[in-house]
């Protein structure tokens, strides 16, 4: 067994449970749960020595890559370091205590927190005001078309669509189908920009709202913003900004100063708190006067110099999240905010466009830019060349692996054939960023000499080729696949 | 990339089976192999009415997801039922056992712009050369 899952480690007899005896009998305890909450069958948990489960958790780190093992190009993602010390403040027994339901005299430090924290991202932002409440940027966006909707109904008018770029992230469209509207498409040119001419056909009396994401996800400033901005609200609409690129902008651009009408932010990603399947993330949003009234409830505040939850809320969309947001990654945000302080933002934005810059014109001659332009924070390369020797960009991907990388982006975004997308961050060194270029470059060489070696990558991986079709086809989802589930 | 001379095709990659009253459509080869490996196929219900350029399915491979665009207007009459198990048929068979929708159509159907084998041979080497 290469990879055993717990279920086949465990034996008979081998758990560690100690419980102390019940003070009660079972069956007074069975009596007081309603009979359709009872399982009707045991509930099959493996049964596992501590020590072999502590190795089996050791073995499954071991093969996992993170960033302190080394680079996570991944585009779009913004995969860069999470300090330490703000792992540390976060798992602190004050913070990770706190209840959710204590009386707000006694978490007067975390009201102010988040307080403190939406002030910040208002002053980053330039937006009005803030929520923290979402718990991703999808959930951010999913957040702003409610509170859109909710200001065009309380005006009396009914608007059905909302314009995204052929570019843009795929949670942009399904947002918008979530409350009932069209996603409308918005081609882009041949600078990689959204198409005005284009753009100004399909904004009409009927669009709610253009999703724009800034940079784009090619890493791309858009150039014609003020007309864009000028299209969209001469319809009556709202601009909106996917902020999953403000790692870009920091302290050079504020999206509230240039015609942005609500936003969210990915902490996870512009912040450096923890994300990718690792636990909660956050999404904050910002919006402008106009909808502040159709922010989450309840919303931090301070009265004088006493913190409290506002739930007086009349035009509120209601919560969006179980109490007041993820604490415990928004507090890594404040941190990283205040530790850096407004100079060491403008620093984050501007290392993380130097490295992208510098990787992308390292490995230009082997995968050339998909536009000749100068990116931002993170660049578009294509292996399309290579198509006509059976290698796609998947392949160049897997065999990363081998070299101990994490893979780029690939696939995305759609207008781009066989894309590399790739985005070091600011926390990678020269040298670093020198690795990576030698080991594309040498990718590049290895496909005219010896395709195949690429072609079957990787070969150094604990587990090698996966067949992702047929895990597309036939995904086995639990184990055993016939575990009764009542 | 085969492109059998006795089909119609369209700029969005799709080929055509025009017969007498009704239109067979699927996609290319070009398209199959752009795509990758094809993991599921969602077709419309036979009885369904389909107008020409909307929406009539999706596609879905391993890293994308595509729409089937109708070429014509019409009222589904039969679909491919096995690409519902096995939509690897798209790629191994795209003009025979990978074919996706039949419908009825007017006389004359409403159609999309079709090309000729010829043209939509030149259609692709423009789309490669662009690449």
């Amino acid at each position: 067994m290469q990879n055993p899952v717990l279920f086949e480690l465990a034996r008979e007899g081998r758990g560690s449970r100690h419980l102390p005896d019940l003070v009660t009998s079972e069956e007074k305890i069975l009596a007081s749960i309603p009979p359709s909450s009872l399982r009707k069958s045991p509930l099959r948990l493996p049964e596992i020595a501590e020590l072999d489960l502590a190795r089996h958790l050791e073995r499954l780190t071991d093969r996992n890559h993170y960033i302190e093992k080394d680079l996570y190009p991944l585009g779009s993602c913004t995969m860069k370091y999470n300090p330490k010390l703000h792992e540390k403040l976060a798992s602190h027994p004050l913070i990770s205590g706190l209840h959710p339901g204590l009386p707000d005299e006694e978490v007067q430090g975390a009201i102010q927190l988040l307080v403190e924290l939406e002030e910040c991202l208002q002053a980053i932002t330039g937006m009005d005001d803030v929520t923290l409440q979402p718990a991703a940027g999808a959930h951010g966006e999913f957040t702003s078309m409610r509170m859109i909707e909710a200001y065009y109904r309380d005006r009396g008018e009914s608007r059905t669509k909302v314009i995204t770029p052929d570019s843009a992230h795929g949670t942009n469209p399904a947002s918008i189908m979530r409350v009932g509207w069209t996603p409308v498409e918005a081609p882009h040119n041949e600078r990689g920009e959204v198409d005005l001419e284009a753009l100004g056909k399909l904004v009409d009396g009927s669009t709610a709202a253009l999703m724009l994401t800034l940079p784009n996800t090619l890493g791309l400033f858009e150039t014609q913003l003020p007309k864009i901005v000028e299209i969209v609200h001469s319809a009556g609409a709202q601009m909106y900004l996917d902020g999953a690129n403000l790692n870009a902008l920091l302290g050079f651009v504020r999206p509230g100063d240039v015609g942005f009408d609500v936003m969210h932010i990915n902490v996870h990603k512009t912040f450096s708190t923890p994300h990718g399947g690792g636990g909660p993330g956050a999404g904050p949003v910002g919006v402008k006067k106009h909808l502040t009234p159709y922010l989450p409830s309840p919303r931090p505040v301070k009265s004088g110099d006493v913190y409290h939850w506002d739930r007086d809320l009349p035009d509120s969309i209601g919560p969006v999240h179980s109490h007041f947001g993820n604490f415990g990654i928004l507090l890594r945000a404040f941190a990283y905010i205040r530790h850096h302080g407004s100079d060491g933002l403008r620093e984050v934005q501007r290392h993380a466009i130097l490295n992208a810059n510098y990787l992308m014109k390292r490995i230009a001659d082997s995968f050339p830019p998909a536009f000749d332009r100068t990116p931002m924070h993170e660049f578009v390369s294509s292996a399309a060349r290579y198509r006509d020797r059976g290698i796609r960009a998947g392949d160049i991907g897997k065999r990363l692996l081998d070299f101990g990388f994490y893979a780029p982006t690939i696939a995305f975004p759609l207008i781009v054939k066989e894309a590399l997308m790739i985005e070091p961050t600011e926390t990678e060194s020269p040298e670093t960023l020198d690795r990576f270029a030698d080991a594309m470059n040498q990718i590049a060489a290895e496909i005219e000499s010896d395709p195949e070696m690429v072609k079957t990558a990787p070969h150094n991986t604990p587990v090698k080729r996966v067949n992702d079709s047929l895990a597309s086809r036939k995904p086995i989802l639990r184990w055993p696949d016939d575990a009764p589930t009542d | 990339m085969r492109i059998p001379e006795d089909l119609k095709y369209t700029r969005e990659h799709e080929w055509l089976l025009m017969e007498e009253g009704t239109v067979t459509y699927g996609i290319t080869d070009f398209a199959q192999s752009e795509l990758g490996d094809i993991v599921f196929v969602e077709l419309p219900e036979v009885g369904d009415a389909v107008t020409v350029n909307d929406t009539s399915g999706t596609i879905e491979a391993v890293k994308t997801v595509a729409d089937i665009f109708s070429p014509v207007s019409g009222h589904v009459i039969e679909v491919n039922e096995r690409l519902v198990d096995d939509p690897d048929l798209v790629n191994r068979d795209p003009y025979g056992e990978g074919w996706m929708i039949k419908v009825e159509v007017e006389d004359p159907p409403e159609l999309v712009d079709l090309l000729s084998a010829d043209e939509y041979n030149g259609l692709i080497e423009q789309e490669q050369a662009n690449s």
